[in-house]
This record gives C-alpha cells, structure tokens and sequence, in this order.
C-alpha cells in the first residue's frame, strides 16, 4: 500500500466512510432527526472533515428558512367584511 | 360546564371561547391571520386562484359549521388547514382540470431523481461520488435578501409551484406553513417515510432552484 492510499483510507474512515453524494440524500433523514445512532456519528464525522458538505447543509437550512418566512397579501377588506357578516349571522342564526 | 380541550394550547383555547361566544373580534383576527395562507396552501391542491378562493370561503363556512363540535384534539391551526385540505380533495375530485389526486406516493413522482446534479461529484477515482464541484457559500441573511427582492420571490414560488404535487404539498404544509411531520402525516393520511421521501425531493428541488439563481449555476434541469 501507498503512503498516499493510506492517506485516503484514513481520511476515508474519518469522513464516516460515507460519500459527499450519500450525505446530500440523507440530509432531510438527518435534519429530521431520523439516523439510527450511528449513521448520526458518521454523518457527522463526514461532516467534520467535508467542507463542501457542510455548505451543502448550511443551503439547506437556509432554503428551509427562506420558505418558512414567504410573505403573504393581507386578506382583501371586502373578503374580509364579507366573511365577518357571515359570523354575524352564524351568531344570530 | 365549558369544555376545556386538552389538544390546545391555553391560546387556542382561549380563542375557541370566544369564538363560540360570539365574539366577532376573535373571529376578525382569526380570518387576518389565516386567510391568506390558508389561500396559497389551496392552491397546492387546486389547479386554479379562482377555485382556489372558492375553496377558502368554504372552509370559512365549514369553520363556523364546525366550532361547536371542535373537540380540540388538535390545535386550532391544525382543525381549520384539515377542513381546507377536505374541501380541496372534494373540489379536486370534481374539478376536470384538476390535479389528479393520486395516492401520495413518492413512486409516481421521480422517487430516483437525484438530490443533486451528479456532475457536481467526482465520476471517478477513490474519492468517487464525493464533491467535483463544492456548493458555493451562502450568507446568512440569504433568506431575507431573496425574500426582499421581486425577483429572488418570483424565483422561490416557481419552484414551488413547479414541484410535482405530492411534493408540493408536502413542502407547504411543512416548511412554509410550518405544520409538524406528525401533522402532517395525519392531515395527508401518509406514512411517516412516505413524508420523509416527500419533503426531502421537495427541499432539495428548491434548494438547486435557489442555488441556480444564486451562484448562477448547478446545472441546467
């Protein structure tokens, strides 16, 4: 064996043996808190040694937090006093 | 004797009473804070705005129908968005253009669709599959510079409006009305995994939807 296949092995086993690609389909199990035990261990071993996988997860977090805060048009005031008549007589009736 | 549900938080409740009190007020403030989204959460089930409205006022009728038989087993949020969520399926059903309401599987809509494009992993090599093509940064305030901009909000609704509908559902009811998985699984009548699969293809759609118009890149489909 290589110096530079040992390297990789190493590298490899510290990354959770888990793939960039893995971690980028196991990212909702993984926010959903839904990873047995160890496959949370690996997942963030991978992440401790992957940058580009922990951007991928801050862009996540972040969309999810983008759709979280779409704005809404207030409600137009003829529905409004429409449906507010509609209570009224529900009381009355 | 009042009845005081265990489903609800002291808020709900609250409200609920003077909901069926009559008070007009309660009413108001019920209608200026869900009118709105319950609208665009119709318009994940109905192929258009205007059977869209239709659906919302028959979910206001059925509100008041229903307040007196509410037994809050869940909150108030929860009962009126699975009120919507009936009428819809029944205006769905009857509507010839409408969205067909397939069983929520995540089989019929592209269950092998990649979360990410694969050329942005290396084909080859030991470190196979792992990043070719790095994400690029995004800055904190993300969210809000989209959300400020007409064009970054254009952006974001297309790719929701542009999910197949299972997803979209599930993204809506999830992520942008903010609806526990658990809620979720109840009000749609699908299986905790069946969300998961869901909501995942769904978020990571509209993460390469955000990314594209963002860095300008990660591939064109």
């Amino acid at each position: 064996m290589t110096r530079d296949d040992l390297k990789n092995q190493v590298i490899d086993y510290l990354a959770g043996k888990l793939t960039c690609k893995e971690v980028t389909e196991a990212i909702t199990d993984y926010l959903e808190g839904s990873l047995s035990f160890v496959e949370w261990v690996r997942f963030q071993m991978h992440l401790g040694m992957c940058f580009g996988c922990r951007r991928y997860l801050r862009q996540m977090r972040l969309t999810i937090r983008t759709l979280g805060a779409l704005p809404v048009e207030p409600i137009p005031p003829a529905i409004r006093d429409e449906l507010i008549q509609r209570f009224r007589s529900w009381k009355g009736g | 004797m009042e009845d005081t549900p265990t489903g609800l938080t002291p808020e709900d409740a609250k409200q609920l009473r003077s909901l069926r009190n009559g008070d007009e007020a309660a009413f108001a403030a019920l209608v200026d804070r869900y009118h709105s989204p319950l609208l665009r959460l119709a318009m994940a089930f109905v192929p258009s705005h205007a059977v869209a409205e239709e659906v919302v006022q028959e979910t206001w009728l059925g509100v008041l129908e229903g307040l007196s038989r509410f037994e809050g087993r869940s909150s108030l949020k929860t009962w009126i968005y699975r009120i919507l969520i009936n009428r819809a399926k029944t205006r769905g059903v009857r509507e010839s253009r409408s969205v067909p309401f397939s069983p929520l599987g995540a089989s019929s809509e592209d269950a092998d669709e990649p979360a990410v494009d694969p050329a942005r992993f290396r084909s080859t090599g030991y470190w196979v599959d792992h990043w070719a093509e790095p994400p690029g940064v995004w800055d904190d305030d993300t969210p809000e510079k989209l959300l400020l901009s007409k064009e970054g909000l254009a952006q974001i609704e297309k790719a929701i409006a542009g999910l197949p509908p299972a997803q979209r559902k599930v993204i809506t009811l999830r992520d942008v009305e903010g609806l526990s998985s658990a809620e979720v699984c109840n009000i749609l009548a699908i299986s905790e995994t069946n969300q998961r699969v869901l909501l995942h293809r769904a978020r990571s759609r509209v993460r390469r939807a955000l990314a594209r118009y963002l860095e300008g890149g990660d591939s064109p489909t």
